[in-house]
């Protein structure tokens, strides 16, 4: 009978348990599901220079990352380049068509490489070789593997763990040819600088946030918020694209359970980066 | 469609045309309320992914006030373009999508209005900076803000500040709605007075 109802009446099925202040999956409004991540050879993509798995609850996120060569830019002959790109195939959800991508996915693709330039998690600096003549293209692609809900928190995190599993291997100019060494044997880590975290909101009938929301609530909701903070408890991104109006001290809730979040996830990833070092 | 608001401020220029209630494809329409579509159109080039990510913003905050549920099964396009951009863009767009939504007479629950704070690096807050002041700045916060009770509608930032900053250039910018929503009352005075 309960299913009938929530297939009937999903917004009234579902205010019944947020009255009582939890979910129908158990969780109480403030608790995120069960996060794991993979990285690395073990179980992600070996193919790529770093890469990453991440499940929150039953999103999966996979991101690969790929070095490249390339020229700099001219009005920037110092810098290196991150190339985000978040695809949305039809397989994750039934809602994506097969094709060119979404708006989803590509305010998604802004979202990340806007999380990246404002947290300055890699100094661009650091990707040049040569000024003006060569440097490292980063291309990050994420991809959403099964699509329930919070896709940019699990984007986000995906891409902070496999950046931080990206070994670069060492390039030489030769000065006689011109052309650059490539050494696979030498391989040195990237510099991670900040450690963004994203935490996603769903706002009910303009009052109610609830963390970490599913496909189906996501659906329901009235409006959502992203917040993006790194260690120092700054703000890296305020989210908010449109829906339910909300009040300072409300966004200041959000602010302070992202807040949280982030300890939560920073204890986590350096548990997996401990995981994987060699012995 | 009704003549097209422009909205100038300073040297930043959008001009919004906005086309509804009318007939929608079968694929778009919904059955309970109108389907708004937002289409934005940079000076130069192709929309891109900016552009892409900038209309969802724009969608999901007309969605908030426009209320759908009085016209539906048809659609609602909003398309802004870009005439000229000498900073706070995305707050001209919400300024000039408001006024367009205005102009056209569909159903408002509340106005809203858009407005850019700049955080110079010695932490002092300019609102509606200029394009080198943008630049200049250590972070930059647009915040659609409604009319009804001030609350913030959108917030996007760019760059990174302290969460104080952020409450503080919110606090700054409610402040600074007073002026823009007497704007939109004076210029619909003066188009109707005609």
């Amino acid at each position: 009978l309960s299913i009938c109802f929530r297939t009937v009446e999903p917004l009234e099925y579902y205010r019944r348990f947020l009255k009582e202040n939890c979910r129908p999956d158990g969780r109480e409004l403030g608790e995120f599901r069960a996060t794991t991540v993979n990285i690395g050879n073990t179980g992600s993509i070996t193919t790529a220079d770093g890469s990453a798995l991440v499940k929150l609850g039953n999103t999966t996120v996979i991101c690969g990352v790929k070095a490249e060569l390339a020229a700099p830019a001219a009005d920037s002959a110092n810098k290196g380049y991150i190339v985000p790109n978040v695809e949305l195939p039809s397989l994750c959800s039934e809602r994506f068509r097969s094709g060119p991508p979404g708006e989803e996915a590509q305010a998604a693709s802004q979202f990340i490489a806007d999380v990246i330039e404002n947290s300055q998690m890699i100094a661009k600096e650091d990707l040049c070789i040569a000024n003006g003549k060569l440097a490292w293209v980063l291309y990050c692609d994420i991809i959403c593997l099964d699509y329930d809900g919070n896709l940019l928190d699990a984007s986000v995190f995906a891409l902070l763990t496999a950046l931080k599993n990206v070994q670069l291997p060492s390039v030489i100019i030769n000065e006689e040819t011109g052309l650059s060494e490539v050494n696979l044997k030498q391989k040195t880590p990237l510099t991670i600088k900040k450690h963004p975290v994203a935490t996603s909101f769903a706002v009910f009938d303009d009052t109610l946030l609830i963390v970490d929301p599913t496909a189906e609530e996501e659906d329901l909701a009235t409006g959502t918020v992203t917040i993006v903070t790194d260690e120092e408890g700054r703000l890296c991104s305020v989210h908010k694209p449109g829906g339910s109006p909300l009040t300072g001290a409300k966004l200041q809730d959000c602010i302070t359970r992202a807040i949280t979040r982030h300890k939560e996830v920073k204890k986590l990833t350096d548990k997996v980066i401990k995981s994987i070092m060699p012995k | 469609p009704s003549i097209p608001p422009s909205l100038s401020a300073g040297d930043t220029s959008v001009l919004a045309g906005l086309y509804g209630p009318s007939e929608t494809k079968l694929s778009k329409e919904l059955p309970d309320r109108a389907a708004l579509e937002v289409l934005l159109r940079p000076k130069v080039g192709l929309p891109g992914v900016l552009e892409r990510s900038r209309e969802q913003q724009l969608r999901q905050t007309c969605e908030a006030v426009v209320l759908g549920v009085l016209h539906p099964r048809t659609a609602i396009t909003l398309v802004l373009q870009v005439l000229s951009d000498a900073g706070s863009l995305l707050s001209c767009c919400l300024n000039a999508a408001c006024l367009g939504l205005l102009d056209a007479g569909l159903p408002l629950s509340s106005l809203f209005c858009g407005v850019t704070c700049a955080l110079s690096p010695d932490g002092t807050i300019t609102l509606d900076p200029t394009a080198r002041q943008e630049q200049e700045a250590r972070a930059v916060l647009t915040f659609a803000i409604d009319s009804s009770e001030r609350k913030v509608l959108m917030a996007t930032t760019k760059g990174s500040c302290s969460v104080e900053e952020m409450q503080q250039c919110l606090v700054t910018a409610q402040g600074a709605t007073d002026t823009i929503f007497q704007f939109y009352r004076d210029s619909l005075r003066r188009r109707y007075s005609k």
